[in-house]
């Protein structure tokens, strides 16, 4: 296995589903001349030329819709945002026609459709550069939504969401971008819907997305320097979520936190909380904790900043705190 | 679709908006006997749009309709059985009862939906190009929407990226002078949908909506363009909607005046008037016309009558591939 970085696995999983299937193509605001805002789309105009690298105009809305359409008569587009808060834009169509024209229609068509976002929080990019909105569409039936943490997931869940034939909204982080991996050089896919068991342990469990993985990680060493050992469990797929393997490794240690970049308010963490809630109930030893951003806009300076996001600190105090009861 | 028009063309067109007409009729007294489920907004009035634009498409050729989408559907040649099924909230129409009125589809006839939002289908007609032309195939994109749907920002991102990717789409506004209970002079900057072409370097028409020969003119000049691969062309096709924004619409604000004169000009006798005077054909043929389109009709809803209504074990079906 070869060390890749996060923007590499993505930017070659791209490459090979392009050269695998002709129908697969790429759209987004500079995704061609300029390879992508952070590079993820590098060299492909290159390879696979203008009319399947499409460099748009500044239309979220239509981007979307265009994305929609093609996918409605049987091509794979994948849409690059640049920031998931753009998004905002282009909600009429992925909420009201990518999820829903499937199910509208009782199965005459399919929208195999892959919008690719990056959330940003921690770069000092401010309140519209920086939310993590993923929870917005796990709240809708009708999408999957995909949140790497890993070069390796990163690539093996790219591919995998091309080839689904459902809406898929997929989650990276700008703060992974540059982080390096293990990546298998032979073909790698990532079934979605299946969770990682990334560090195991018997006190807690504790299950993270995203950036906050690696936190997690981090946290779980500090941890075990006390005898503690955490289970970092990471979903890689947000919707559909693999509950079996939460549930055992709950089973089995008797408490949970949940780390998220989303807010708390009907957020990802509390979604995690609560379907624990009601199937694991009488294996809990401790009130389940959740660890989010603190519920403000992003300001910019970086103290401020600092404040508000998931750090691993906060990570570590609420172990504890869950550990405490 | 060739450019002379026959005499059997015309007369298909004439059934065509009679059959339209009938349908929407029908959904009125369906209505009140308490059989539609949800709502319904009909086309009557403007049946010459739809039969005369879907008169020059080719078999591959795509559409994407809008709330008011049974006329397209019709005049594109979906089954009016299935149609009024789907209507009445049955198994057997299109959608099996999930879609309603409102989302009508059939893609084996090149009909992506209908839809519910206003402006919706807009950018999904220009993705659908996009999709066509990476696959190698010429058809081209007819994508109706209603004057209300050129103030959505979908409406000028839609004909700026397919202008500037010079994809093969038609769009046609279909402007019925009311966006619900806004007049469109009031909410329509410049007086015209059709000038917004100008915007984005395409070409922009008015046309008589109330005309089937003089829309399926434009619409197959435009189709034409399209499909050499000169790109896009945007035509406002007036025309009046008879009937209220929906059938749950109660209280009408229009003008009586303004809605009388309209019913003058009823795309529909007009033809009649038209083919008769012109000798293509006599009142007689066309009374056999009507008659069969009725019988068509009685079809349709004992059709839709005798369906089922869906089990309710299939709400939680096709959510996902």
């Amino acid at each position: 296995m070869r060390q890749t970085s996060y923007a590499e696995a993505l930017n070659e999983a791209l490459r090979e589903e392009m050269r695998r299937d002709p129908l697969v193509f790429v759209l987004g605001e500079d995704v061609g001349r300029m390879g992508g805002l952070f590079k993820v789309t590098q060299a492909l105009l290159e390879e696979f030329g203008p009319e399947r690298v499409i460099d748009t105009p500044i239309s979220e809305a239509a981007i979307a819709g265009a994305g929609v359409g093609s996918a409605l008569v049987g091509t794979r587009p994948v849409i690059e945002f640049q920031f998931n808060d753009f998004m905002t834009i282009a909600m009429d169509q992925i909420v009201n026609h990518a999820a829903k024209l499937r199910y509208m229609t009782n199965g005459m068509v399919s929208v195999p459709l892959v919008i690719r976002a990056p959330v940003c929080g921690g770069i000092s990019l401010g309140a519209q550069h920086s939310q993590s909105l993923e929870s917005w569409f796990v709240h809708t039936p009708g999408l999957k939504v995909v949140m790497p943490s890993t070069p390796a997931d990163a690539k093996g869940l790219l591919k995998s969401a091309i080839r689904d034939d459902n809406p898929v909204l997929f989650f990276e982080h700008r703060l992974l971008y540059a982080q390096t991996g293990e990546v298998p050089d032979e073909e790698h896919l990532v079934a979605l819907g299946v969770a990682d068991v990334k560090r195991t342990g018997t006190d807690l469990t504790l299950v993270a997305t995203g950036r906050t993985v690696s936190l997690a990680l981090r946290a779980a060493e500090k941890l075990s320097e006390e005898g503690i050992e955490v289970e970092v469990i990471d979903p890689r797929t947000l919707k559909p979520l693999d509950t079996h393997l939460i549930f055992q490794s709950v089973r089995k240690t008797n408490r949970l936190l949940v780390a998220s970049d989303g807010w708390s308010a009907c957020g990802y963490a509390s979604e995690v909380m609560a379907t624990v809630m009601e199937h694991c109930f009488f294996d809990l030893d401790a009130p389940i904790q959740r660890v989010c951003p603190k519920d403000v806009p992003m300001p910019v300076a970086g103290p401020l900043q600092k404040a508000v996001m998931v750090s691993e600190e906060d990570i570590v105090s609420n172990c504890r705190r869950v550990l405490a009861t | 679709m060739q450019d002379d028009i026959s005499r059997e063309d015309r007369l298909d067109w004439y059934r065509r908006m009679c059959l339209i007409r009938g349908f929407e009729e029908e959904i009125h007294n369906l209505n009140k006997a308490g059989l539609v489920q949800g709502t319904a907004h009909l086309y009557i009035g403007m049946e010459a749009i739809a039969v005369g634009a879907c008169s020059a498409m080719n078999s591959a050729d795509l559409l994407t309709s809008t709330h008011r989408g049974h006329g397209h559907c019709i005049a594109r040649g979906l089954d009016t059985g299935r149609m009024m099924a789907e209507i009445l909230g049955r198994v057997d129409g299109y959608c099996g009862g999930k879609g309603g009125s409102m989302h009508i589809t059939d893609v084996s006839r090149g009909m992506l939906g209908a839809d519910g939002i206003v402006g919706g289908g807009i950018p999904i007609a220009v993705g659908a190009a996009l999709g066509v032309r990476l696959k190698g195939d010429l058809s081209v994109v007819l994508c109706f929407f209603g004057e209300g749907a050129s103030n959505q920002g979908s409406f000028h991102e839609s004909l700026n990226l397919a202008a500037v990717r010079r994809l093969a789409v038609v769009f046609i506004c279909e402007n019925n002078l009311w966006a619900l209970s806004a007049p469109f002079a009031e909410v329509t900057a410049g007086g015209s949908v059709a000038n917004r072409a100008g915007a984005y370097g395409i070409p922009g028409e008015k046309v008589d909506g109330n005309d089937v020969e003089a829309v399926f003119k434009a619409v197959n000049e435009a189709a034409k363009r399209a499909r050499a691969g000169l790109g896009p062309s945007l035509l406002e096709c007036v025309s009046y909607r008879w009937e209220g924004h929906s059938i749950f619409t109660r209280q009408e604000i229009r003008p009586a005046e303004e809605i009388q004169q309209w019913k003058q000009r009823d795309p529909i006798n007009r033809y009649r008037a038209r083919l008769i005077e012109a000798k293509t054909a006599a009142s007689e043929v066309l009374g056999q016309i009507e008659l069969q389109v009725s019988e068509q009709i009685s079809k349709a809803i004992q059709f839709a009558k005798n369906s089922s209504l869906p089990d309710s074990e299939t709400a939680f079906r096709n959510t996902y591939a």
